[in-house]
Order: C-alpha cells, then sequence, then structure tokens
C-alpha cells in the first residue's frame, strides 16, 4: 500500500475519532464504542474507495454507503462533515434539538446519508433495494453497507443475505463491523450469530476476514469485490469496541454512553498522541 | 351491477400502468398469483421482483428501490403487509417519506375460511397512525383501478387496501378517482352512512331499504381513509345531524375512530359505527362471516335507526 495514503488515511481517521468523542461528549449521550469501532472502515470508503461528489450529494452516479447500524451516526456524520458534505462546526449540534444530526442517520436532513436507519437490521435490505436499482439502469455506482456484529442477530438480515446472493448483486459489499459485543454483553454470550462467515457463505456470498482496522486489508477487500462477479461480497471485518481510546477498548460500559468532560479530554490527547 | 374482485382490478392496473411508465417497479412476496401482481410480471419480468417469503425484506428492499428512483408497488397480503413487516415500514419506507406504494390484497375477514391468522382486521388502525402515511381502501374494481393511477401520481407512502372476493361494482367505467376527496354515492338529511371496502355496497343496499321506509340516507364513499375529508364529513354531521360508520375492520382505529376524531373535534353528533367489534375473525364463508360479525345491510339499517334515536 502507498504510504502516503495510509498516512493520509491514518490522520483522516484519527480526525473522525477526534470528532466522535467531542460530539458525543457535547450531546451528553450516543454511541462511542460502537462508532469508533467502525471508523477506519467508513474512513477507507469516503477518502479513497467511493465515488461521491459532496459538492452533489444527490448525483446519481455516486457510490452509495448505507450505515444499518444506525447508532454509530457519529461515525458517519463526522466522515460526511470531514469529506465536505456539510461544515464540520455543526457536528457539535448532534443530537440537539432542531439539529439535522439526529440520535440515528435521518436522510431527508443530512446530505450524503442515505437511507433513515436505527431500527436495527434494516439497511441490508434498502442497500439492496439501491443495488438491484443499479442492475436494472445498468448503472455502475456501487452499494456499501455496514452492519454490526449483534445486528446479526435480527432475521431481516437473513432474509436479505438470501436476497443479494439470490440475485447476483455484484454492485453490492457488505461489511460486518465485528467487534463481538453488544449492550448486554459479548455477543457470544447474549445470542452468538457465529459462525458468521461460513453463514454467509452458505447463503451464498463471496465472504472474507479482515483485520478491519487495517486500511491495506480493507481496500484489498474493496478491490477483490470490484473484480468479483455474480455474487455479492461480505467483509467479516474484525474490530475492537471503542477503538483508539484506550479506556473505552473491549469495555461493554461504552456502549451507549457519553464521556464525561474530562475523559473527552483524556480521549482527545490520546488521539493526539497516536 | 355487476361484480368483481379489488385485486384483479389492481393486477389489471398495474399491468397497464407499466405500459406508461417505465419507472414503475413491482415486488412481491411468493403470492403474485394471489394479489394479482402476476399479471405485471408476464408482462414486465425484468421490473418485477419476487421476495420470497420475507415480508421484512419485502419492504426494506422497496425502499431502496425508491431511493434509487423507482415507483415500487409493494404486494402482499394485508395481514402480513401490516403486521409482520411493520417496523420496516414505518422506518424504512414513511420516515423518510419515500415513494413506495404498499398495496395489500385479501384485507378483513373477507378473506375467509383460511380464519383469524389470515383475516386483518387491525390494518388500517396501523397504517393510519404512521406519520404521513396515506391510507386508501377502494370500494370497488373501477375505483381501484383510478386509485392505482392516482397512487403513482403522487409522491410519498400509500397503504391501500384490496380484498380477496368479488364485490359489486358501484361505480360507473367514467368514475373520477379524488385522492383525499369524499364521494357522494346518495343523497339523503336524515342521517348518514360513511363507509369505505366492501362496506360502500352493504351501505348503498341499506340506503335503499331504508328509502322504501321513509328515510333518506346519505352515503359517503371515504376510501381515502386518510388523509379524510374532514370537510365532507362535518357537512354531513351539519346536514343529517347523525353518522353511522362502516366497515370492514375493527371499530377502533379504522375508518369509524376517524370519524369519530373529526366530528369529536369539529362537530359532535350522535355516532354508531358499525364494524368488527374488537374480536379476532375465524374461518367461514365471506357471507357467513359479514352475518356472524354484524356487517350485512340490516346490521346498518338497525344502525341508522339507533343512531335516528339518539338524534330525536
Amino acid at each position: 500500500m502507498d504510504p502516503e495514503l495510509k498516512q493520509r488515511l491514518e490522520a483522516t481517521a484519527r480526525e473522525i475519532r477526534r470528532q466522535v468523542i467531542t460530539m458525543i461528549g457535547a450531546a451528553g449521550s450516543g454511541h462511542p464504542g460502537g462508532s469508533l469501532s467502525a471508523v477506519d472502515i467508513i474512513t477507507a470508503l469516503y477518502f479513497h474507495e467511493m465515488r461521491l461528489d459532496p459538492a452533489q450529494p444527490h448525483w446519481p452516479g455516486r457510490d452509495r454507503f448505507i450505515l444499518s447500524k444506525g447508532h454509530a451516526a457519529p461515525a458517519l456524520y463526522a466522515a460526511l462533515a470531514v469529506r465536505g458534505f456539510f461544515p464540520t462546526e455543526q457536528l457539535t449540534t448532534l443530537r440537539k434539538m432542531g439539529s439535522p444530526l439526529q440520535g440515528h442517520p435521518d436522510c431527508r436532513k443530512v446530505p450524503g446519508v442515505e437511507a433513515s436507519t436505527g431500527s436495527l437490521g434494516q439497511g441490508l435490505s434498502v442497500a439492496n433495494g439501491m443495488a438491484l436499482a443499479g442492475k436494472m439502469d445498468g448503472a455502475d455506482f456501487r452499494v456499501y453497507v455496514l452492519t454490526g456484529d449483534g445486528e446479526l442477530e435480527e432475521g431481516q438480515i437473513w432474509e436479505a443475505a438470501m436476497a443479494s446472493a439470490h440475485y447476483r448483486l455484484d454492485n453490492l459489499m457488505a461489511f460486518i463491523d465485528h467487534n463481538h459485543l453488544q449492550i448486554d454483553g459479548p455477543i457470544n454470550q447474549v445470542m452468538s450469530p457465529e459462525p458468521v462467515a461460513d453463514k454467509l457463505a452458505a447463503f451464498g456470498w463471496q465472504v472474507l476476514t479482515i483485520d478491519g482496522h487495517s486500511f491495506e486489508q480493507i481496500l484489498e477487500a474493496c478491490a477483490l469485490a470490484r473484480r468479483t462477479k455474480g455474487r455479492p461480497t461480505a467483509v467479516v471485518a474484525e474490530t475492537i469496541k471503542g477503538r483508539g481510546v484506550s479506556f473505552m477498548e473491549n469495555e461493554v460500559g461504552w456502549h451507549g454512553v457519553a464521556p464525561t468532560a474530562e475523559e473527552v479530554e483524556k480521549a482527545l490527547k490520546e488521539l493526539g498522541l497516536r | 351491477m355487476g361484480e368483481k374482485a379489488t385485486r384483479d382490478a389492481y393486477g389489471e392496473a398495474l399491468a397497464r400502468l407499466g405500459e406508461e411508465r417505465e419507472d414503475i417497479v413491482v415486488l412481491d412476496a411468493d403470492l403474485s398469483k394471489s394479489t394479482k401482481t402476476a399479471k405485471f410480471a408476464e408482462r414486465f419480468p425484468e421490473r418485477f421482483f419476487n421476495m420470497g417469503i420475507a415480508e421484512q425484506n419485502l419492504m426494506g428492499t422497496a425502499a431502496g428501490l425508491a431511493l434509487a428512483g423507482k415507483i415500487p408497488f409493494c404486494s402482499t397480503f394485508a395481514v402480513f403487509a401490516s403486521g409482520r413487516a411493520l417496523d420496516q415500514v414505518r422506518n424504512s419506507i414513511a420516515y423518510p417519506r419515500l415513494n413506495v406504494k404498499i398495496v395489500a390484497t385479501h384485507a378483513g375477514i373477507t378473506v375467509g375460511e383460511d380464519g383469524a391468522s389470515h383475516q386483518s382486521v387491525e390494518d388500517i388502525a396501523l397504517m393510519r397512525s404512521i406519520p404521513g402515511m396515506t391510507v386508501i381502501v377502494p370500494a370497488d374494481a373501477v375505483e381501484t383501478e383510478k386509485a392505482v393511477w392516482a397512487i403513482a401520481a403522487m409522491e410519498g407512502p400509500v397503504y391501500m387496501r384490496l380484498g380477496r372476493g368479488s364485490v359489486p361494482v358501484v361505480h360507473g367505467a367514467d368514475y373520477q378517482f379524488q385522492l383525499g376527496k369524499a364521494e357522494l354515492m346518495c343523497p339523503g338529511q336524515d342521517a348518514t352512512i360513511a363507509a369505505c371496502g366492501v362496506m360502500v355496497a352493504v351501505a348503498l343496499e341499506a340506503a335503499e331499504m331504508l328509502a322504501r321506509e321513509g328515510v333518506q340516507v346519505r352515503v359517503l364513499n371515504l376510501a381515502t381513509i386518510k388523509p379524510l375529508d374532514e370537510e365532507a364529513v362535518v357537512t354531513a354531521a351539519k346536514e343529517t345531524g347523525a353518522v353511522v360508520t362502516a366497515e370492514e375492520h375493527n371499530i377502533i382505529g379504522g375508518l369509524g375512530s376517524a370519524v369519530a376524531e373529526t366530528l369529536g373535534e369539529h362537530f359532535p353528533v350522535p355516532l354508531e359505527r358499525v364494524g368488527i367489534r374488537d374480536v379476532f375473525g375465524q374461518s367461514g364463508t365471506p357471507d357467513q362471516l359479514m352475518a356472524h360479525y354484524g356487517l350485512r345491510a340490516v346490521d346498518l339499517i338497525n344502525a341508522v335507526k339507533r343512531v335516528l334515536r339518539r338524534k330525536q
């Protein structure tokens, strides 16, 4: 991987993590753990992989990204702002009355948000619909969707997984943010969706397992998915919940709790130093 | 007066609509022969998607197609469209105000022999309570066909409720369906029957029988339950002083509730609601069920007589 690109993506991801911490701290509520685990995937997509134009958020030829795990909205909002879809100053209005930055993404309010998500399990179906439309029209845009691993417990995910393969949606790529934790504890204790990769493969997907914090591996997976014809590609991205902030990493308690002002300071210092 | 199933009219209208509008796509959940979307599928296989027995994914996929600029018509039985996939309809379709047309067939107890599991008596209430959802219950095949064109021409989410069996055709071929407008089907000054769906024909029958007894009943067809034509309802209440609602649905949350809410806020008059009285259905022939649950003309006549006594 080009070292310059790697450096640039790492710096961008750090900036997005800083924004995530700052905005959730300012909001006084939100989901830091699952936002931080997804930052590197979202950064790779928005700052290298996807074809898009922030000045024309509804340009028909754009690639689409759907955040099915809608509670990771801070990571998406920060990426969109840093990418130029709206001013970064707006990020501190997260979850506040009158702000477009709702607690979970609302596609009617935020330029660049492609679908309203938050009720878990629904994003892959919506992505399927977009990918089907692309196929019908002979368009060459691609559709990316990010789900949580706990989210795989929703039955609709498997309805959708069946349909993606049935309709041979090779213009569709799904990332599973496999951070192994959900609200009530480790997913393997609450309700195990394992073996995730085998299940998706059995449904007819091309499945890759990668380090979800390695830009090299994320972009390689994207390249392979682009070359693959006749079936959708799923990436089981091994991630760490709370990634980048030492006291949040792998801590189930940081699923849906905002950091205090002191904790924000501490986290920002860490993110500045790394 | 001939008879025809509204679902048959839907399938035919859809196939014709497909000729004119290339952005129309149709989705079904393994019921295309029953919902009659198969008629569209035969003509336009490249624009038809069978999603299998998976209603949640059916609705979500329709949402994605709408986000990419298509106008999806999405069909399954009413009980599944409104119940099984309610969260998907709410969050993936209605909340982002997407241009998805949900046309559900086999609504109400007239599904018949399949029994309560397949008889939606709550779908109007569920759909009506979702912000921004338009809810339409056509009275017959003619109105169904006109409504299909009307909802294709408007922007936004729609739930349209159709039946299984044949119902009397109460409209002429030149009938003009107006979304959001009540239709005056029969004049009258003594009381109003406000009906929707299969109950419109029953209401006309009741009005005719009452006329022979010297009672002049106004019949309103409220095919658009949401947004309700409040003006027509209030005017009818003012001019007739008594209202009976008639629906093949639970009396809670459907047409009767919509009319009661409007009258309660604007012009309260004596009101009787004819519908299924908060119970599940059961197996039986449609006629047996309509009789058992009090949805015949005689039941409407009795309700009119009750409301007239309260008026005096």
